[in-house]
């Protein structure tokens, strides 16, 4: 069990800030609008799984188009490996969910009971009234919190100020209860109940940057050529140095634990880079302020790279911030994702609104008429993607045949038909194509169908015409 | 073989008292947990047999006390599915039959509930694409004897087509002219001439001219002077390319022989009226699926015009 320390300084407001933006985004987003007329949903993030469509500020993404979420996950990916090497863990330290929603827990805790000490105490102390009634406190604000996470989830799936009054009332589906459920049950044993162990035993992260990483890296460091031989409290350090023959050289680390006491993960920084390590910087805070109030120089431990640390054990200069961030590994993570980023962007301006999918009836393959002509049958798609109907021509090339519409009408038999497909939805219909009995057995043909009204988009497919091995 | 049991030195547990080349076994006794869930198996076993059919009897099994069946199981699935369509059936139940393609969705899913009801009734005969085969009309087709527009296929359906016992039946027969004796064979093969010069298969020959005389003493009044048939009676056309019986000599000759007339059942004591609705929706969708008389028909799909070539 760790018991935190609350601290102040520049990285724990820092981390304050960090976490009022990040959660105010996780709370507020779902609750942003964005007009997209009469005929799409108008909350400008939106998983639409019933509808199977993705809907980000001016983005509509459909089922299709998944390849852009895999390309948006890929960039998040090399996204972080290049922040994790030009600025270290600094996803672990202040961004990653489980260290927000663990700081917020914290934050709690020292509310209901008070700061480190007093934690320790009661959490030693036997059970009486007090400590049920602050165990039962503490652990009812964190599955609030919890209900609170798991509630925000669901309103990015369903539109927010509908899904809001339905669930006070019990009329939302059961798979938003069920959610609820099962995000208050992983907020409380994550954030609340197993904290810093996620970190250390359960996240691959760690593990993978190790290889993001280099000597130009950020991470926290302790300054071990500074700090050590530690002294056990300064007075008893200035009166060994006074009283002794060969004065000892004496670090500027006074061995307070401060560092140890403040940290969420429970680890002790002066035993160099580890695993366990978030480089959330509150150890900085907490030296920095023990090295003031002794009068000693701060940033005993502070943020640095393994170059930096060595060039200043050496008393050399280190490295230009700037120059140390543009290094071929940072450019190279940074080149790959503007690429990534770039391409998508280019495909998802120049993406096509409008699609069609022709499937041929295969039983039966052809038909034949009363005039001797044979027909073939087609199952056609259309995929509108815009959110306003529209009206569409959909035209053949390929055989000296007819077009008939889904009746089958021999009065509106053409090379075209046209019709009104509905806005952001696939419109199937039955086209029936006709041709001269006499012919190729397989002949191609080609199905383009262009919009009407607004852009000249168009798009095609291909099929075949069959016709009966022999003809009489 | 000693057979005496005897307490194991070193596990202290007795042994079963067999002994084979000095090898013993010892006596363990089942592990509780294990022992525990066999009682409680024996226990669970006895409440579902009294409390399910369990025993065989003669007949059937012992009923058991909840009352279930499997039967029952099944009718209640059913009854939640007719229940769960029960809407659509009533609206569909509702609109007459000239009406349906006003409403579009209405329409869908009659032609969808009728997709289904032609796999199991009909496919047998038309086929599963409703293609049909020699004798059986292929549905997709727009050449009808009786009629292809709804209120004509609903007709064809409930009643059939000379199906016994049903007096609205449609019923028409083509005489066996050659088994009757009406006509001389070579009369028939010059008859036969005749149709096929007519349907456009043959160029016109002595014979066919032959034919013409006997087709108009013979054939015309069901036929019609043109030989376009007559959908009043049933009567094919004989000048179009579709034959549900064959349109060559052999296959022809056949017929005016000994006369031709499938059997369609009579499918209004099978299926109720709504399902038949749904038949008539589904088949009328095929392609060959004509206007009805009713102005219905403009407003049936008002999105879809036709394009200008």
């Amino acid at each position: 069990m760790i018991f935190p320390k609350a601290v102040d300084g520049a990285f724990r407001r820092f981390k304050w800030v960090v976490m009022i933006v990040t959660l105010a985004i996780y709370y507020i987003t779902p609750w942003l609008r964005w007009d997209r007329g009469p005929y799409a949903p108008d909350q400008a993030v939106l998983i639409d799984l019933a509808n199977r469509r993705f809907y980000m500020f001016a983005i509509e993404i459909w089922p299709h188009e998944f390849y852009y979420v895999a390309g948006l996950l890929v960039m998040a990916a090399i996204g972080l490996f290049f922040v994790t090497s030009a600025v270290g863990r600094a996803w672990c330290g202040y961004a990653c969910p489980q260290t927000v929603w663990t700081d917020l827990f914290q934050h709690v805790e020292r509310w209901i009971d008070g700061d480190r000490n007093a934690q320790i105490r009661l959490q030693r102390a036997p059970w009486s009234l007090g400590k049920i009634a602050r165990r039962v406190a503490k652990h009812s604000v964190w599955i609030a919190i919890g209900v609170l996470t798991g509630g925000a989830w669901i309103f990015y799936f369903a539109d927010a100020p509908t899904l809001a009054p339905a669930l006070f009332s019990g009329e939302a589906p059961m798979v938003a209860y069920s959610t609820v459920a099962l995000l208050t049950a992983t907020t409380y044993v994550l954030g609340g109940l197993m904290r810093e162990q996620v970190c250390q035993f359960m996240c691959p992260w760690p593990r993978i940057q190790a290889a993001m990483m280099d000597e130009q890296s950020l991470t926290v460091t302790y300054k071990e050529w500074r700090g050590e031989p530690r002294s056990h409290g300064l007075k008893r350090a200035q009166a060994d140095a006074a009283d002794g023959p060969d004065p000892l050289r004496i670090g500027d680390c006074i061995d307070c634990n401060a560092c140890v006491a403040v940290c969420p993960t429970g680890i002790d920084i002066r035993g160099g880079p580890q695993i366990g390590c978030i480089t959330c910087g509150l150890c900085i805070d907490a030296c920095d302020d023990a090295m003031l109030r002794v009068g000693r120089e701060p940033k005993l431990i502070g943020y640095s790279t393994q170059a930096d640390d060595d060039a200043a054990r050496a008393g050399k200069p280190s490295v230009a911030p700037l120059r140390r961030m543009l290094r071929p590994r940072t450019l190279i993570y940074l080149g790959s994702w503007s690429a990534i980023g770039a391409v998508m962007l280019f495909a998802l301006e120049t993406r096509s609104h409008l699609d069609i999918s022709v499937t041929q009836t295969r039983n039966p393959q052809w038909v034949q008429l009363s005039d001797g002509s044979i027909r073939n049958t087609y199952t056609v798609k259309i995929r509108n993607m815009e959110t306003r109907p529209r009206r569409v021509e959909i035209a053949i090339d390929g055989e000296p045949a007819l077009l008939w519409d889904e009746r089958g009408s021999r009065e509106t038999a053409g090379r075209a038909v046209q019709l009104a497909i509905d806005p952001d939805q696939v419109t199937k219909t039955q086209l029936f194509v006709a041709a001269p009995g006499d012919g190729p057995q397989h002949s191609d043909l080609r199905f383009t169908v262009r919009a009407l009204d607004g852009d000249h988009a168009s798009a095609s497919d291909d099929s075949r015409f069959e016709r009966p091995e022999e003809t009489q | 073989m000693a057979e005496r049991s005897r307490i194991d030195d070193k596990t202290g547990t007795p042994t079963v008292g067999h002994e084979w080349d000095g090898i013993e076994e010892l006596d363990t006794p089942m592990p509780r947990w294990w022992l525990w869930t066999l009682y409680a198996s024996i226990v669970f076993a006895i409440g579902y047999v009294i409390a399910y059919p369990a025993i065989p009897m003669l007949n059937s099994a012992t009923k058991g006390v909840l009352g279930w069946s499997s039967q029952g199981e099944l009718d209640r699935d059913i009854a939640g599915e007719q229940k769960r369509r029960a809407p659509i059936m009533t609206a569909l139940a509702a609109t007459p039959l000239d009406q349906l393609a006003a409403n579009p969705k209405l329409l869908a899913a009659a032609e969808e509930g009728g997709r289904s009801v032609f796999k199991v009734h009909c496919a047998a005969c038309h086929g599963a694409g409703a293609a049909g085969s020699k004798g059986y009309p292929n549905l997709n087709d727009d050449d009808w004897l009786w009629g292809g527009d709804m209120a004509a296929i609903e007709q064809t359906l409930i009643h059939g087509i000379r199906h016994p016992g049903d007096v609205q039946t449609r019923i028409s027969q083509m005489p066996a002219f050659g088994r009757d004796g009406i006509l001389q064979p070579a009369e028939i093969d010059d008859l036969v001439s005749f149709v096929r010069v007519r349907s456009g298969q043959d160029q016109p020959s002595a014979a066919a001219a032959r034919g013409g005389a006997l087709y108009t003493n013979n054939c015309a009044a069901c036929h019609g002077e043109e030989g376009r048939g007559n959908r009043t009676l049933g009567a094919p056309n004989l000048t179009d390319s579709i034959w549900l019986f064959g349109g060559d000599r052999g296959s022809l000759t056949t017929t005016l022989i000994n006369g031709r007339g499938g059997i369609m059942p009579a499918w209004e004591k099978q299926l109720d009226p709504v399902t038949i609705k749904m038949l008539a929706a589904y088949v009328h969708s095929l392609g060959g699926g004509e206007a009805s008389p009713a102005p219905t028909r403009v407003a049936a799909a008002p999105q879809r015009v036709a394009a200008k070539q």
